[in-house]
């Protein structure tokens, strides 16, 4: 039986697992809103494909959050302040893309939309590289001290080769996810050409991969004592890769988009079994680590949480389904065009 | 300045900005569904036609309210760390709740209803737009759960250093949190009702599509002044709490530095010497303080000077008194918006009742105009009486302000977000107040011609007939 600490874990890596499967995708399709679209028709397409969905997307990354706060407040008072910086900066990007999508429609000039679409394109590329790198971070270990203050130096202990390697594969894997997304939510042209260009990154996102999970064995120490169960995990994750080579060759666009949604499902669950039993690695002294218990809240609060997130989940994750039932007809040109 | 002050500001400015848009989006959205059920229930477009338009004002604002809403959450652990790390056991809770109850649920359903016009039966579009409404209710409660654990610590026990729960239930029947809920939400729905009457207003006077702005002015005045009562009397229920509760806030609300007569009377103004603890120029109302504090024309209420003492006694030498000016000015700010909007909204109810609502009361509808104002004025101030008068405590009795700050931010790291925060805040205030301006003065019935070519290009529609889109 999982302990109450161990639950919660889980639950934290499912909620950012499902973030990532999720919001990744809407990332990806924001991130194609400037490289993909020709015109602006297309790229209001692209938009109203991810229209209904990408803000409760996001509300994943958000009760991941409140989900560290009342299990491991520790954890999150560890790693929101020393992740100052960068966080700053992803709520900036958070900020700016969630307006735009609903600012852009709403006035019809070049300019107007222009300004909006930077905003959208970068408010969708620098999340994934962010979060990639704080995460790339959380297993190489982190310059926390006794008293589990985290004083990390913006470059070095953050931004550094390995982290950024980890920051680029995230950014890639979410504009690959976004692109099959797009190829079940659109059609004709656009279609075609997403799927194109999934395939032509497909290369360049497995030097990433290979090259991130290189680094990973070198740069970290998770491998220790679990190196079988993570190598098949990195086994699967790359079977899962291939797979969707196979299924975007074939244009089986529903399996690819699973199996591009799979990579990034593994990749985040290889981080924190990469993590378990800390949820903080100290780069100073491994006495200072955070753990699932110094980092908890007491018992009666994770019996309480516990009571009341597994009866609302099944309720969360039942609407969420059937939003994705009621607008599955793919979007075009001649669409009602909500943004 | 120091990382405290420097953290103080950011958390403030963020905060204020924050709570302009969360209390139109409550109010709003709940004027909407009503607008909508009305279009289930009596089947005229004109209602539909209400919910769409004032479904465009609420969007923008709902926009803005959810993503400033992300750094609320953020902002605990990123500059209040040490504070997470002592509260966390209780306090992470409600949000985590909040996340799960209600921003899934907001962020769902509001997606159906943006774009299940044509997807969802009425009728389960209308339950989309409650479903909506119940969610913002529902965050507005968690949040204020934990906010009321600041003001009244209950439920938990210092263990580890640190407080922990052990009473769930004592957390979400707080009596802090009994009162301080309603009165929000009341507000919430009057800051809501009096956008749409002050915009209903504009559009009179301007004798631009008058049946369409009467109809939604007389629903909104309703419910403009059941609230505006609704928050006025709970906030009488507050005060009585306070003094209970929260001695020295009420004192410095009521600028009292020596403990009063009996029976107490209200200050209504007053020059406030912080430095001397002492006032001039008092303007007073006999019995009022009393009757504010018990609900009856007796009772003395006790001043700063001697709860400081007490305080210094119970836990150990510092300054426990609050900033004794801004706590003041804002409870006065707060109440006199409160009453003009009472006065306001029942002649307004008057006038509806009365079928008068037209351009003869150009004063009237100015008033209304500027009304828009108010209520966020008075939440503003509201929330500064609050928080302020709690100083220098962060949580009431268990923690200060100025320990709570994480340790491991420097200043300058604050510095450069509060620039980034406002300066990006600044444009979406002005981008928005732009957008709001626009969808106003093109009216409801501006996309008429547009939505048809929309509606008829849709070819799953039976009678469709494919054409591009024009924009």
């Amino acid at each position: 039986m999982l302990s109450l600490n161990e639950l919660w874990f889980v639950l934290v890596a499912v909620l950012f697992i499902g973030f990532f499967f999720l919001e990744g995708f809407d990332f990806g399709v924001g991130m194609s809103t400037g490289i993909l679209a020709k015109n602006d028709t297309e790229r209001r397409v692209l938009i109203n494909s991810i229209g209904p969905f990408w803000d409760a997307n996001e509300v994943w990354l958000l009760t991941a959050g409140g989900a560290m706060f009342a299990a491991f407040p520790n954890w999150y008072a560890t790693l929101f302040s020393g992740f100052y910086t960068p966080l700053v900066l992803l709520l900036l990007a958070l900020i700016g893309r969630g307006v735009a999508f609903e600012f852009r429609g709403k006035v019809q000039t070049a300019a107007w939309k222009k300004t909006w679409d930077v905003v959208i394109f970068t408010g969708s590329l620098l999340p994934p590289l962010l979060l990639g790198v704080v995460f790339a971070d959380l297993i190489r270990g982190l310059p926390i001290d006794q008293a589990m203050e985290m004083k990390a130096g913006f470059f070095g202990d953050i931004v550094n080769l390995y982290s950024v390697v980890g920051g680029l594969t995230m950014v890639v894997l979410c504009l690959v996810h976004g692109l099959m997304f797009t190829t079940l939510r659109v059609t004709g042209d656009l279609q075609a050409r997403a799927r194109r260009l999934a395939e032509m990154l497909l290369a360049p996102l497995a030097v990433l991969i290979a090259a991130f999970g290189a680094m990973t064995y070198f740069e970290t120490d998770i491998f220790e004592g679990r190196a079988f169960l993570l190598t098949v995990m990195g086994v699967v994750i790359a079977a899962a890769y291939v797979l969707a080579a196979v299924f975007i060759a074939k244009r089986r666009d529903g399996w690819a988009f699973g199996m591009t949604g799979a990579v990034i499902a593994l990749t985040i669950a290889f981080f924190f079994t990469g993590l378990f039993p800390n949820v903080m690695i100290s780069s100073i002294d491994q006495a200072f680590n955070l753990t699932l218990t110094n980092a908890a809240s007491g018992p009666y609060s994770l019996k309480v949480m516990t009571i009341v997130a597994l009866s609302l989940l099944p309720f969360v994750l039942g609407y969420q389904i059937w939003s994705y039932f009621v607008f599955h007809k793919r979007v075009h040109e001649q669409s009602h065009l909500e943004y | 300045m120091d990382v405290v002050m420097l953290s103080r500001i950011q958390f403030a400015a963020t905060t204020i900005f924050h709570f302009f848009f969360v209390p139109l989006s409550i109010g709003l959205v709940f004027t909407i569904a009503i607008m909508e059920t009305m279009y289930v229930v009596k089947g005229k477009e004109e209602y539909k036609r209400m919910a769409k338009f004032w479904g465009k004002l609420f969007l923008i604002n709902f926009a803005v309210g959810v993503v400033t809403g992300i750094l609320q959450e953020f902002q605990f652990g990123m500059n209040w760390s040490a504070y997470s790390r002592f509260v966390g056991d209780v306090f992470g809770a409600p949000l985590a709740i909040e996340a799960l109850l209600a921003f899934f649920l907001e962020s769902t359903f509001i997606g159906l209803w943006i774009f299940g016009w044509e997807r969802l039966s009425k009728k389960v579009h209308m339950i989309c737009i409650w479903l909506v409404a119940f969610g913002t209710v529902m965050s507005a409660f968690w949040i204020l759960a934990a906010n009321s654990f600041m003001q009244r610590p209950v439920g938990y026990t210092i263990h580890n250093g640190r407080a922990e729960m052990n009473d769930f239930l004592a957390l979400i029947t707080n009596g802090q949190l009994l009162l301080e809920f309603p009165h929000t939400i009341l507000a919430a729905f009057m800051t809501g009702a009096f956008l749409v009457t002050g915009v209903s207003a504009y559009k009179l006077l301007k004798k631009q599509d008058t049946a369409f702005f009467k109809k939604s002015f007389a629903i909104a005045v309703i419910i403009g002044l059941v609230s505006s009562i609704g928050v006025a009397l709970v906030g009488h229920q507050q005060a009585q709490y306070l003094v209970k509760t929260q001695p020295m806030k009420m004192a410095a609300t009521e600028a009292l530095w020596e403990t009063s007569s009996d029976p107490a009377p209200w200050t209504v103004t007053a020059f406030i010497d912080t430095k001397n603890q002492t006032n001039t120029g008092e303007f007073q109302i006999p019995y009022l303080l009393s009757f504010l504090s018990y609900s009856k024309f007796s009772g003395e209420v006790t001043g700063m000077k001697e709860l400081q003492s007490q305080y210094e006694q119970q836990y150990g030498p510092g300054d426990y008194i609050p900033p004794v000016r801004t706590t003041f000015w804002s409870f006065r700010i707060m109440v006199a918006s409160g009453s003009l909007l009472i006065v306001l909204s029942l002649y307004g109810v008057y006038l509806a009742a009365r079928k008068k609502l037209d351009n003869r009361n150009t004063w009237f509808m100015r008033l209304m105009l500027f009304a828009i104002s108010l209520p966020f004025i008075a939440n503003t101030s509201g929330w500064i009486m609050t928080e302020i008068g709690r100083q220098p405590w962060t949580v009431f009795g268990l923690m200060t302000t100025a320990d709570g700050v994480s340790p491991s931010v420097t200043a300058g790291q604050v510095l450069f977000s509060i620039i980034a925060f406002t300066a990006i805040y600044a444009i979406l205030a002005v981008v928005m107040v732009y957008l709001f301006v626009r969808v106003i003065k093109k009216g409801p019935y501006a996309d008429n011609a547009t939505q048809k070519s929309y509606e008829s290009a849709d070819p799953f529609d039976k009678e469709g007939v494919p054409h591009a889109v024009s924009q």
